[in-house]
């Protein structure tokens, strides 16, 4: 069975969504982020859609999945690129995606992800002792 | 005019859910339709498709080119023998699914194409028309 590439970069994930595949492709994505996440403790999933050709409601919910997944794992997750078309489409069938982080590039996506996971950081009390210690 | 028949497709495995996206799209693209039609078509087509092979244990889509003195448009039919479609206004509301869906695949299609028709039971024939 084809499985979707998972590159591991420093805390952060990318996955680049090249072609259309069947269901069990996607199923089988879900449990390899979630298992990569654990393993390498990584706090930032960043999921690039922009060659996909179109997302239906089982695609969506798998997107919606792996969002609240990584979440209960401790990561964020954005997704970047998704075409007009798609996003017109997607909101004419219902889909609402809500909860999502989206940004238009993968570069935005990054600069997103940042901000997430550093907010999440300065805002944990221990986080902040150990760097007042170590000034 | 008559239809043009284009294509007659099973639709049974997974396989045949992807190849089947494949062919709607190469034909909605090669009648002319924008790319925003062509991802709406592929998309209701997906949702149709699947429903035929999860609820409809399996079936067949058919796609037509409509040739009308005025327009064109591209015809899908999804046929099945399944169990079939016992109250259409239940399946066809927002949010109701008899499995563990979203319940939004035959709505949201009917949305996203411009005519739609649900003949069942027994089985279960579904057309939807999109006009350019
Ligand atoms: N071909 C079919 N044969 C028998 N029943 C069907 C068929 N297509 C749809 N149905 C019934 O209509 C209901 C609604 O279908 P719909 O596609 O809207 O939702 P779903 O398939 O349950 O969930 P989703 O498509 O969001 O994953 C289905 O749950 C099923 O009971
Ligand atoms: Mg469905």
């Amino acid at each position: 069975m084809d499985r979707i590439p998972i590159l591991k970069i420093g805390e952060t994930l990318l996955v680049t969504i090249q072609v259309d595949f069947h269901d069990r492709v996607a199923l089988a994505l879900l449990e390899d982020l979630s298992e990569k996440i654990v393993n390498f403790s990584s706090k930032g999933l960043l999921i690039d859609i922009s060659a996909l050709e179109m997302v239906d409601s089982f695609m969506g919910r798998i997107l919606g999945n792996i969002a609240k997944t990584s979440r209960l794992l401790d990561c964020h997750c954005v997704l970047v690129g998704m075409q007009p078309a798609i996003a017109i489409t997607i909101t004419e069938l219902g889909i609402t995606l809500s909860g999502i982080h989206t940004a238009l590039t993968a570069e935005d996506g990054l600069a997103l992800l940042n901000k997430l996971v550093n907010a999440k950081k300065n805002g944990k009390p221990s986080a902040k002792k150990q760097e007042a210690k170590w000034r | 005019m008559a239809p043009v028949l284009l294509v007659t497709q099973d639709l049974r495995t997974e396989d045949d859910l992807v190849h089947m996206r494949a062919a709607v799209k190469m034909h909605a693209s090669d009648l002319g339709f924008s790319s925003l039609n062509q991802t709406k078509i592929m998309t209701a087509a997906s949702e149709l498709g699947r429903n035929t092979i999860e609820h409809g244990l399996g079936g067949l889509v058919i796609i037509e080119h409509l040739r009308e003195p005025e327009r064109n448009g591209i015809r899908l039919t999804f046929k099945d023998e399944g169990p079939g479609i016992h109250d259409h206004a239940l399946a066809l509301s927002d949010g109701y699914t008899s499995k563990k869906g979203l319940g939004l695949g035959l709505s949201g299609s009917k949305r996203l194409m411009d005519e739609f028709d649900l003949i069942s039971p027994p089985g279960t024939v579904i057309t939807v028309v999109k006009w350019m």
